[in-house]
């Protein structure tokens, strides 16, 4: 038997609409979003509001108008949640599918532990962006910070600017495409050679963020891991 | 988890709504900090004026007869004013002379800051009934630092909370913990600096307050502090004329920045800006890791 949808509360509720933090509380709007199957929202006024347009589980477009505060969008669901201004910490986090676009720049560990989707940053994004990654896909158009994609066991990151330092520690597998410096590489992340199913699933990337033709491919270097931590060696039996 | 909040006045036209401004700012910051607060306020010095700020529990200590007692000891006057458990002294004697006499001799009071800019004011408790009840909306200056504590390394107690002050005019706001704060406090001990609780913080304010003495600028202070202090931190400095930021290399603890012509601004969260006039059109970004960020008065 198909679940009964509760109808939205608030008057200023329903498919197309504005949703203004000013007057509706941050759990009224998120309900509403959570008892909708479709639409457009515009949300205002989110002046750095923790955990808006959480747990999305339906294909709705979502607009925020404005900075928001740690884990906006997270385990996202076939959502489209754009975010014009800056993220606080952890945006997308657990994101599952969809897609989140955040204008400005991301705080740190946007995109973590995500399994799915496609996160597109364009300012940069700070410490440990796409730490734990289990799937995602994630794009910065500018630099990421220190410890990025620490531990990430699959997915991509993308970023068109420089990586911080101990880029990839502890990774286990996902792919990282950097076009600028890497200040460092963490343990066992190496650099990769660039084969031509990188080179496409890399293109794949850029174009669904926007950035067909602008951006030149053979500027990236490709780093991964080197499977020498994650497996189980004899010669470090005394470690255990 | 602790709030910050700063606000630095680059202009004089804001400076009536200092107060007002950090008290909207530090209300952001309640539930990273629900059990204790204060602040510091910095506002244009009296010439040949130290203001010494205190608190002590309600009628525990006499500070008419203190100021008087303390006037003998400096051999200066020494006025006394008293807005609800705190009291400031007003005098033209030694600051660092009156300070030390009244931690040695009026044990039942926090001595909270000397100089001739700083104010401060802290209390244990929800930290906007803090702000109402000590009127910091009132207040006017050129910049002023504001903290919402969540305890993790001692007492939830006055004397724990921040901002924390050992030089003049020197006051420093942590959010994290620092872990080799003992050693280095009987390092500073034997430099002549004067502690009065077992706060990791404090001996990060007197780390700066001894760097300083010794001739470095803020920022070469808190860059020596890179190497010098362990454990995670963001900070935010107030001199006489100077506003400073410093985070952990590893970064761990919040930090945003916004600056317009007119005020340079830090928020362990955006919310805390999102108050600020003009906010939308300030330069936003997070401050980098072990990187020194400091603005002065020319």
């Amino acid at each position: 038997m198909p679940q009964k949808k509760r109808s939205p509360k608030p008057a200023s509720g329903g498919r197309n609409s504005v949703l203004d933090l000013a007057e509706l509380s941050l759990r009224q709007i998120n309900q509403l979003l959570h008892d909708t199957d479709a639409g457009d929202f515009l949300i205002k006024n989110p002046r750095g509001a923790h955990s808006l347009a959480c747990g999305l589980n339906a294909p709705l477009t979502v607009t925020i108008g404005g900075h928001v505060g740690y884990y906006c969008a997270g385990m996202n669901k076939l959502a489209t949640v754009t975010i014009d201004g800056n993220a606080g910490t952890g945006v997308a986090e657990n994101m599952m599918s969809g897609r989140v676009h955040v204008k400005g720049d991301a705080s740190q560990s946007a995109g973590a532990t995500a399994c799915g989707g496609l996160l597109i940053i364009d300012g940069n994004a700070s410490a440990r962006c796409g730490i734990s990654l289990r799937g995602l896909d994630i794009v910065v158009k500018g630099s990421v910070g220190h410890m990025s994609a620490f531990m990430a066991q699959a997915g991509n990151l993308v970023v068109l600017g420089d990586a911080g330092d101990a880029l990839g520690d502890s990774i286990y597998e996902a792919d990282l495409f950097v076009r600028g410096t890497v200040k460092s590489l963490g343990a066992d992340c190496v650099e990769k050679r660039m084969r031509d199913k990188h080179k496409a699933a890399l293109a794949k990337l850029l174009k669904a963020s926007g950035l067909a033709g602008e951006v030149d491919i053979g500027e990236f270097k490709r780093y991964g891991s080197a499977r020498r931590l994650y497996n189980f060696h004899i010669d470090n039996l005394g470690s255990y | 988890m602790c709030g910050i909040v700063g606000l630095f006045l680059k202009l004089p036209g804001l400076e009536p709504e200092l107060g007002r401004l950090t008290s909207l700012m530090l209300h952001e910051m309640c539930d990273r900090g629900p059990d204790s607060a204060g602040f510091a306020v910095y506002s244009a010095p009296q010439e040949g004026v130290t203001k010494i700020c205190a608190v002590a529990a309600p009628g525990r200590v006499d500070w008419e007869a203190t100021a008087r007692d303390l006037g003998k000891v400096l051999r200066a006057d020494v006025e006394h004013q008293e807005i609800e458990d705190h009291a400031i002294l007003k005098t033209a004697g030694d600051g660092e002379a009156a300070r030390g006499w009244l931690i040695d001799n009026v044990p039942a009071a926090t001595i909270l800051s000397q100089g001739g800019s700083i104010e401060i004011f802290k209390g244990v408790g929800d930290p906007d009934a803090i702000a109402r009840r000590l009127d910091l909306a009132g207040f006017s200056g050129t910049h002023a630092i504001g903290h919402t504590r969540m305890a993790t390394e001692s007492a939830v107690t006055i004397a724990g909370s921040h901002p924390f002050s050992t030089g003049s005019d020197t006051c420093l706001v942590h959010n994290g913990s620092l872990s080799n704060h003992n050693r280095l406090r009987e390092l500073l001990k034997k430099r002549g600096e004067r502690f009065q609780t077992e706060n990791d913080t404090e001996v990060a304010a007197a780390y700066l307050a001894w760097r300083m003495k010794e001739g470095d600028t803020l920022k070469g202070a808190l860059e020596k502090a890179l190497d010098d202090l362990d454990g995670f931190y963001t900070f935010v400095v107030g001199t006489r004329d100077g506003f400073a930021v410093l985070r952990d290399p590893v970064a761990c603890k919040p930090a945003v920045m916004a600056e317009t012509d007119d005020w340079v601004a830090f928020g362990s969260e955006y919310r805390a800006l999102s108050a600020l006039p003009d906010v939308d059109k300030a330069r936003i970004w997070e401050p980098a890791p072990a990187t020194v960020y400091a603005w002065g008065r020319a």
